[in-house]
């Protein structure tokens, strides 16, 4: 009987991510997917519960919440975990430093230690976990593209770039000492082009505003800020009504919207495949410096 | 599209970076921002400065120099690429190896105004050991040496000589200049005499569908799912071949036996299902198989062993050391290992095999490992995914080293041997004989216990299996009867020397050749299991006395066959009248008092 054995890119970076999944199932006492309600987020999804089928996704996911998320990303994010029967946790920093912060703050990198990096290491303490999964890609942002795939942070969060562990095959080196925790990137080797045709040939529903639509918005420090509750006109902003969609998601005020005419997935794909501009342009928080992320991420931002 | 892993490596400064970013740039890969963002540094000779696409971290931005493995990713209307990109300075094998060990294909980096050098030798040492089969050797900054053929066609002939000695199979050798661009993505007009492919259109177009290995199925179990009570479903990844509904499979070590019941693919029910696809699959028979047992077919296994031989690289400051236990990890299995032996220490640049007692940092050797629990392996070369381990420290868990294994390494003999002569301890032979039934078999297998306990080596022949194992087609005549008890006293005696006690179970009904064997070794002790033949029929444990009174089987020792007993045994046990147990007693009391046992 002959047979054809062969097997996409899409297919084997699929089995490749599954890998990753259930390696932290098996592996960690406690482990968390971290579910930031994104297009990856919504990927990583997917491949977490084909890791698990015919049984349940065994860990919950955790968002954490800086209260200036899209309005359409809370809703989707209600309504997709509820649908696929995850257990969801929230959490939110409400300390006074991170309630004070304003919108238009969103882009520095006081209100991302506030608002995403503080939350985030607390709830790994609140919680004990011990591994906690991410979307992150390689492919976005240069310093991830030297991150392992297992990523071990120290007490504090921290990420040492120069001090990595070699990761070989696909032998992943699961061992944690005291106090450390490990983050873990199924996603490593996928890039937008690859989750795009990942989530038209799987049919996987994503949040509304990834979609070209007419939005009013106004134009601020070159990016397209949409109007609603969290950004308002200020006196002299011309209020736009622009057909664009967003190309990656985030905290309302510091995500631009890109012009674009994809209103559906095979036109993203198409979009996408062709672009002339990375992906994060449109996100304030790489901009601050050249090597922000970087120093985020040594911080411990996810 | 398919999806080639390629890692390029080379020695510092031979642009390694900008035959990258040159990469990309003229297959227009880059986007503008990033673009951008080069076009305001500074210029060289004219040209971007292209490597800052690739260079990513402050500290090396810094310092001009690439710190780590990094992963780039591009694809063309051929195929999807991912860049495994290796640094070429200090960590270079650390650094090499991982990424190595991923790839299918390589570019290793040459600069022409320097040849090649010891960095470039490890780097193909390297694929050479992580078997990347496609090679492609680059050889750059050609615009400094004025394009010249003469010099391309000498570091060509330097290359060829030293991979003589390594196991390469395709290379292939590109001049390239990266900072002009000729032989990158355009041909150029500077290099006409060279006719072979650019360094894109060469990885456009290898073909590497041969490393795939569909034949050997191997699961090894990463994760049990339990939907409900009832079910299990044992999932991981297929790490070698092919698997189908209702193939009869083998869980290893256990040797449990089922077939394969329903497969899913994510979550899609399947027949069949296929290397490298991530599967879960029930069993027909309810199996409690745990995480790290291997799955496979029941005519075609792994090998299983605690004792193996392997190349390792190691990774650590702190070097390899002889008297510690380090963690293990293969395919899902986690265990530890303890160093045997090391054979010895590659010298890379002339690949000498030199003497060592540890390996330091960035060293590759030759070791004899031992695992605390049995692996299943096939070698590297047949392998990789089920022939590659990782070493952790215990305390710091780092990944000190990676490995290959070569092969099982059967049980140290000539160590053995020093250890029990260092203890004043040599080796003797246990030899049973008695009728079918007497008892031998049993006793054999309580003493091996025995010495196991007392940790010393032994190896028990026993006449049922020896006969099965060996299958020469020896019959029970007396001529093939007396051939095989000279096979097995041979054997036996070629063990007893090494060090190890040798204990043997077979009726060998013949004194005279008993009498031969305990002249030819002072140490053979002759151990009647003495039990009556009554006593022999009515346990009739085989059914053999049966079949014998019957007629059935002729040359029945005891019926049909004579049994010449011992005038003048070293031990007798009247397995009649004794137990197990006392019979033991009796044989390590005649040891100890012979002084063959010092425990």
């Amino acid at each position: 009987m002959l047979e054809n054995y062969d097997i996409d890119h899409l297919r084997q970076l699929e089995a490749e991510s599954i890998k990753i999944i259930r390696e932290v199932a098996a592996n960690f006492q406690n482990p968390v997917l971290l579910y930031s309600i994104g297009k990856d987020s919504s990927t990583i999804l997917k491949l977490a519960q084909k890791a698990f089928f015919p049984g349940k996704i065994p860990f919950p996911l955790m968002h954490i919440d800086t209260g200036y998320k899209f309005r359409e990303m809370i809703e989707f994010r209600d309504y997709y975990v509820n649908k696929i029967e995850a257990k969801l946790i929230v959490e939110k920093n409400m300390s006074p430093e991170a309630l004070g912060l304003k919108p238009q703050e969103a882009h520095t990198d006081y209100y991302i230690y506030h608002k995403k990096t503080k939350p985030l290491l607390d709830a790994i303490k609140k919680y004990n976990f011990d591994a906690a999964i991410g979307g992150a890609r390689r492919e976005e942002e240069k310093s991830r593209a030297k991150e392992r795939i297992f990523s071990v942070r120290d007490e504090m969060g921290v990420w040492d770039p120069k001090n990595q562990r070699p990761e070989l095959w696909s032998v992943y080196n699961t061992s944690l000492n005291d106090g450390q925790t490990m983050r873990v990137f199924p996603l490593s080797n996928w890039t937008e082009t690859d989750i795009w045709a990942y989530i038209m040939l799987e049919k996987i529903e994503v949040v509304p505003l990834y979609f070209a639509q007419k939005r009013k918005v106004v134009k601020r420090n070159g990016v397209l800020i949409r109007l609603d509750e969290f950004n308002q006109a200020s006196d002299g902003e011309e209020v736009l009504e622009v057909v664009c969609r967003y190309r990656t998601l985030g905290c309302s005020p510091s995500t631009g919207a890109v012009v674009s005419n994809a209103t559906t997935v095979e036109e993203i794909l198409q979009e996408v495949s062709v672009a002339k501009k990375s992906e994060r342009e449109n996100r304030a928080i790489d901009y601050t410096s050249e090597s922000s992320m970087e120093n985020k991420k040594k911080e411990g931002y996810f | 599209m398919d999806l080639l892993t390629f890692v390029t490596a080379g020695s510092v400064d031979d642009g390694k970076s900008t035959l990258i970013g040159r990469l990309l740039y003229d297959s227009d890969k880059l986007f503008e921002d990033q673009i951008e963002a080069v076009k305001k540094a500074d210029k060289i000779d004219g040209e971007l400065d292209f490597s800052l696409f690739t260079d990513g971290l402050t500290a090396e931005r810094e310092q001009k120099i690439t710190i780590d493995v990094a992963y780039r990713y591009f694809s063309t209307e051929k195929r999807r690429f991912i860049i495994a990109d290796v640094p070429g300075h200090e960590q270079y094998t650390k650094n090499m190896a991982t990424g190595a060990s991923k790839a299918q294909a390589a570019l290793i980096l040459v600069d022409a105004t320097k040849g090649l050098l010891p960095q470039t030798k490890r780097h193909l040492f390297i694929a050479s050991l992580f078997r990347i089969d496609h090679l492609a050797i680059v050889i750059n900054k050609m615009d400094a040496v004025d394009y010249s053929q003469d010099i391309f066609e000498d570091i060509r002939k330097q290359c060829l000589e030293f991979i003589e000695k390594l196991n390469l199979v395709d290379i292939q050798f590109i001049p390239v200049s990266s900072l002009k661009g000729d032989m990158v993505v355009r041909r150029g007009e500077k290099m006409l005499w060279y006719e072979g492919r650019t360094v894109l259109s060469y990885l456009e177009n290898v073909e590497f569908s041969g490393s795939r290995n569909l034949i050997d199925f191997r699961f090894p179990v990463q994760y049990v799912i339990r939907p409900n009570q009832n079910e299990r479903y044992y999932a991981g990844n297929i790490q070698s071949g092919v698997i189908r509904t209702g193939e009869e499979v083998i869980a290893l070590p256990s040797g449990r036996k089922s077939k394969v019941n329903k497969i899913f693919v994510g979550d899609q029910e399947r027949k069949i299902a296929f290397n490298p696809e991530a599967a879960a699959f029930s069993l027909t028979d309810h199996l409690d198989i745990s995480k790290g047992e291997m799955i496979a077919r029941v005519n075609n296994i792994p090998e299983k062993a605690n004792y193996f031989n392997a190349m390792i690289c190691w990774f650590s400051e702190e070097s390899f050391d002889k008297s510690k236990r380090y963690g293990f990890k293969h395919t899902t299995n986690d265990t530890h290992c303890f160093v045997e032996n090391i054979f010895y220490r590659l010298n890379i640049e002339n690949l000498h095999r030199e003497n060592a007692d540890s390996l330091n940092f960035n060293e590759i050797g030759k070791v004899c490992l031992k695992t605390q629990k049995p692996i299943m392996f096939d070698p590297y070369v047949k392998n990789k995914n089920t022939g590659s381990f990782i070493i952790i420290d215990e305390l710091t868990k780092n990944t000190v080293g990676a490995g290959v294994i070569i092969e099982k390494a059967e049980k140290n003999l000539e160590k053995n041997f020093q250890q029990n002569a260092s203890k004043g301890q040599s080796g003797a032979i246990l030899w049973l004989t008695g009728l079918s039934g007497s008892g031998k078999t049993t006793v054999a297998k309580k003493l091996a216990e025995k010495l196991q306990e007392f940790g010393l080596p032994y190896e028990h022949l026993d006449g049922d299996e020896f006969r099965k194992d060996l299958n020469i087609g020896l019959s029970f005549s007396e001529s093939d009867r007396i051939k095989n008890i000279e096979i097995a006293g041979y054997v036996a005696d070629k063990l007893a020397k090494h060090g190890i006690f040798v204990i043997t179970s077979f009726i060998s009904p013949y004194r005279s050749q008993r009498e031969k064997m305990k002249e030819r070794n002072p140490d053979f002790i002759e151990i009647f299991i003495n039990a009556s033949l009554e006593n022999c029929i009515k346990r009739d444990i085989k059914g053999w006395y049966k079949k014998a009174q019957l007629g059935e089987v002729t040359d029945f020792t005891g019926i049909s066959h004579p049994y010449e007993e011992p005038l003048n045994p070293d031990i007798v046990l009247q397995t009649d009248t004794t137990t197990v147990e006392e019979c033991v007693d009796k044989v390590v009391e005649y040891l100890k008092n012979r002084g063959l046992l010092n425990v």
